[in-house]
């Protein structure tokens, strides 16, 4: 009981702002006990939680409890545990997401990831390089791109010119036969490829990834192609 | 008293007025145009399903023939409120059985409605027309079923967002072969599949139907069917828009869109395969709505499709469509008025798509009609803020959601108190504002100083101090909803304020410093708000007065305490002390 009066004073309703009149630390803004505050004595304000009392403590204390504390020294905000409907979605829309993102996970329907980075190797490069598939729409594309990225090797005709001569297939048989360079793919079935049969987006989804293997080595991936050209030819 | 007009005049007068606000000021004006107004009410809104009782309502307006009540607080969306709170339909429906036998409209929101309350319905108001379940619960498909049998003369039933218990697709079929008068059907929240033949049927014997939502149930190749049978369609909701690519699928899809010529809505996509959205560019000119918040598909996609809408007034899409899509958007869409952009991956720790806060300055520069925007993204500056404020002084809804709770200015890490600042200084039609990001007392400084058309304010992990909360209650003096969640706001500024909260319809506080022993306070100096204290720690008297409560819930009321509260919610007032022991 003692403690509710003891509050009462404080937090007695009045017209006038809070502290008005209330604890002696507040003497300077404590003067005016009825009428509205002008706005910028309004700033000015302290409004002091922590009172006199051993019980304030506990309002603290709850205080910290619930506040996440805003870290001052970097950009990083404080951990990720999760809080309860924050963000503010609905939960029809965590759902719909959650199973579509399974299904995007378990077939091959689009949609899902908006990266897909592969490493490319290239035989006789001391290191690998890692490009993101979907930043390209066509084979075209990669090829300019791989070409631009490897241009600084020499590993034999496998220059820029080289890897274009691939797309034109009067000019593949020679490349397979020759030690020029050759692009294939290991597939989702740990199957290596050659690139260029599918289409992109099948590509794409299947690459996991990239070879560029000197031709003499490629010689058993395209067996049909061979065979295409043998006939024309 | 003047007898210079007739009842009957009045009362023909009093028939062109449709607003509540007009209504209630022609009430207050004599004793006889109280009276005249009260029996020719038709239409009423309650606002909180708390604030009155259907006692009061009837009694007063005794000829009501259309009702809009919502129950639960916001906040409740978002799993803040907790299981079995209250906001129960069924006591306004048996009153309303009794008394308003012509009733034809009910409209809800955030209601728990049963299959009881919905048989109830079903039975009791001969020439029901409309239902809208708008995010309500606790009913099932055989609460459909009887609806769907029962009401002979329903026009609209619209079941958007809310959480049916779907125990088959059968209730549609209970629609009998005679029935005809179907004008809109939202059934997209339900999950089983409904008898397509009976669907078919439906939509073939109704000839006035012009709003059809399907479930994500109905796959893509099934739609041509239906959109051949109603070519008079305005408003279509697909279901999963996703099956083999094949080429008689598609060609059967261009083919009943475009004979489908007043198509304006467009919503649904679930599960979508970029390779058919193109089948309905022929409609896509006369698009001036586009729902795309559950097509996960990828910025150029979505682009293709926004670019063949020139007169798109209202866009809600995922985060995939990205800075570059919504640069898009600015260029093609200049009619826009409506942007919600929803996060994909609302949880993961680092960002999956490129958008930022640079999406929405391009918007708000590109599109001078824009005025409401939801956005959730995952970084901001006051720059940007202050951009979007001098490029769109015609906001009138403006809520922002960074997605980590105090997320500071991403490029000069201090508060976001300026942004926010420079947009309820700019936008002073400002009616409805959620702020995010690191935030003190200063921006509620700038929000009491100019917001002065705001009604709902949401803030979450934001100010320092009780000054905060003042600056907002004493200086907005339009407000109506104000919720706050995880704010060091204590007592000091709701009491100072007490009397606001009687012109508002509600306060919500979760997660705050507001002490047991102010809520009481608070609860006994004001005896026409309802003091609701949410604590599911058992009684706030195991505790000491000055432990905060969990969840304060305030409402003004004319309906005293709730008579139907669980048991984790208690009422503060003159009773409390012997009520609580």
């Amino acid at each position: 009981m003692r403690s509710i009066m003891g509050d009462y004073e404080e937090t007695e309703l009045r017209l006038g702002l809070p502290g008005a009149g209330g604890g002696g630390n507040e003497g300077e803004t404590s003067r005016n006990n009825s009428g509205k505050r002008g706005f910028s004595e309004t700033v000015d304000l302290k409004l002091n939680l922590n009172s006199n009392n051993s019980d304030g403590n506990q309002v603290e204390d709850m205080k910290q409890k619930n506040l996440i504390q805003a870290s001052t020294d970097s950009a990083k905000p404080p951990s990720k545990t999760q809080v309860v409907g924050w963000p503010p979605v609905r939960s029809f829309r965590k759902n719909v997401l959650a199973v579509q993102k399974n299904t995007t996970a378990t077939d091959d329907k689009s949609g899902g990831s908006s990266t897909a980075f592969v490493k490319v190797s290239v035989d006789g490069a001391p290191y690998l390089r890692k490009v993101d598939l979907k930043m390209y729409q066509s084979y075209q594309q990669l090829y300019d791109a791989l070409s631009k990225m490897f241009s600084s090797f020499t590993i034999g005709n496998c220059g820029s010119q080289g890897l274009k001569d691939f797309m034109n297939e009067s000019k593949l048989i020679d490349l397979l036969n020759g030690s020029d360079c050759v692009p294939t793919y290991e597939d989702k079935d740990g199957d290596w490829m050659l690139v260029g049969d599918v289409p992109w987006e099948m590509f794409v989804d299947a690459c996991k990834r990239l070879r560029i293997m000197k031709g003499s080595e490629a010689i058993g991936l395209a067996p049909r192609t061979i065979e295409r050209c043998k006939n024309r030819c | 008293m003047a007898y210079s007009f007739p009842e009957e005049v009045l009362e023909y007068v009093f028939a062109f007025l449709s607003s509540d606000k007009d209504r209630n000021a022609v009430s207050l004006v004599c004793k006889s145009w109280y009276e005249i107004e009260r029996w020719c009410r038709r239409r009423i809104f309650i606002g909180n399903c708390y604030a009155v009782s259907p006692q009061i309502v009837i009694r007063r307006f005794p000829k009501v023939r259309a009702v809009k009540i919502k129950g639960k607080p916001h906040f409740a969306d978002f799993n803040l409120v907790p299981e079995g709170w209250g906001a129960y339909l069924y006591p306004w429906i048996s009153a309303m059985a009794r008394s308003y036998p012509w009733l034809e409209e009910i409209k809800l929101k955030r209601m728990v409605v049963t299959d009881e309350s919905l048989e109830l319905i079903s039975k009791s108001f001969k020439n029901f027309k409309v239902l809208v379940l708008s995010s309500c619960e606790g009913f099932t498909t055989d609460g459909l079923a009887s609806i769907a049998a029962n009401c002979r003369n329903l026009r609209e039933l619209d079941l958007r967002e809310s959480e049916v218990e779907d125990l088959s697709g059968h209730w549609l079929s209970h629609f009998p072969d005679n029935f005809t008068s179907l004008v809109s059907l939202n059934m997209s929240c339900l999950g089983s599949e409904v008898s397509f033949s009976a669907l078919e049927r439906l939509v073939s014997r109704c000839p006035n139907l012009k709003t059809l939502r399907l479930n994500r149930a109905v796959p893509v190749e099934k739609l041509p069917s239906l959109l051949r049978r109603a070519p008079q369609l305005v408003e279509f909701g697909t279901g999963a828009y996703s099956a083999e690519i094949q080429t008689d699928i598609f060609s059967n899809l261009v083919e009943a869109f475009s004979g489908c010529k007043h198509l304006k809505s467009l919503s649904g996509f679930w599960d979508v395969v970029p390779a058919y959205l193109p089948a309905m560019y022929n409609v896509c000119s006369r698009i001036t709505s586009l729902n795309l918040s559950y097509a996960t598909v990828q910025s150029p996609d979505l682009v293709e499709l926004i670019s063949q809408c020139p007169n798109l007034k209202c866009l809600w899409v995922l985060d995939y469509i990205e800075d570059a899509g919504l640069k898009a958007l600015s260029s093609y869409c200049k009619d826009l008025q409506e942007l919600r952009v929803f996060p994909s991956d609302p949880y993961g720790a680092e960002p999956n798509v490129s958008l930022t806060e640079q999406g929405l300055v391009t918007v708000s520069a590109g599109c001078p009609k824009l005025q409401s925007v939801l956005y959730f993204c995952r970084q901001m500056s006051n720059a940007a803020l202050i951009a979007i404020a001098r490029n769109r002084p015609n906001f009138i809804r403006f809520r922002l959601c960074i997605i980590e709770p105090q997320a500071p200015d991403y490029l000069t890490l201090e508060p976001l108190d300026t942004g926010f600042g420079a947009i309820v200084e700019n936008c002073k039609e400002l009616r409805r504002l959620s702020l995010s990001g690191l935030l003190t007392d200063r921006v509620f400084e700038y929000i009491g100083t100019h917001a002065k058309k705001l009604e709902m304010l949401s803030i979450a992990f934001a100010g320092d101090s009780d000054l905060g909360l003042h600056h907002v209650l004493s200086g907005c003096e339009s407000l109506r909803k104000l919720e706050i969640r995880d704010c060091p706001f204590g007592h000091k500024a709701l009491l100072a304020n007490a009397a606001k909260l009687e012109t508002m319809r509600s306060l919500w506080m979760s997660s705050c410093s507001v002490s047991y022993g102010a809520c009481k306070l608070l609860g006994q100096k004001m005896p026409r708000l309802n003091v609701e204290v949410i604590d599911e720690r058992g009684s706030p008297n195991s505790r000491p007065e000055t432990c905060p409560v969990e969840k304060l819930y305030v409402y003004r009321t004319v309906a005293g305490p709730r008579v139907d509260k669980p048991d984790f919610v208690w009422t503060m007032d003159e009773d409390a002390a012997l009520r609580l022991s």
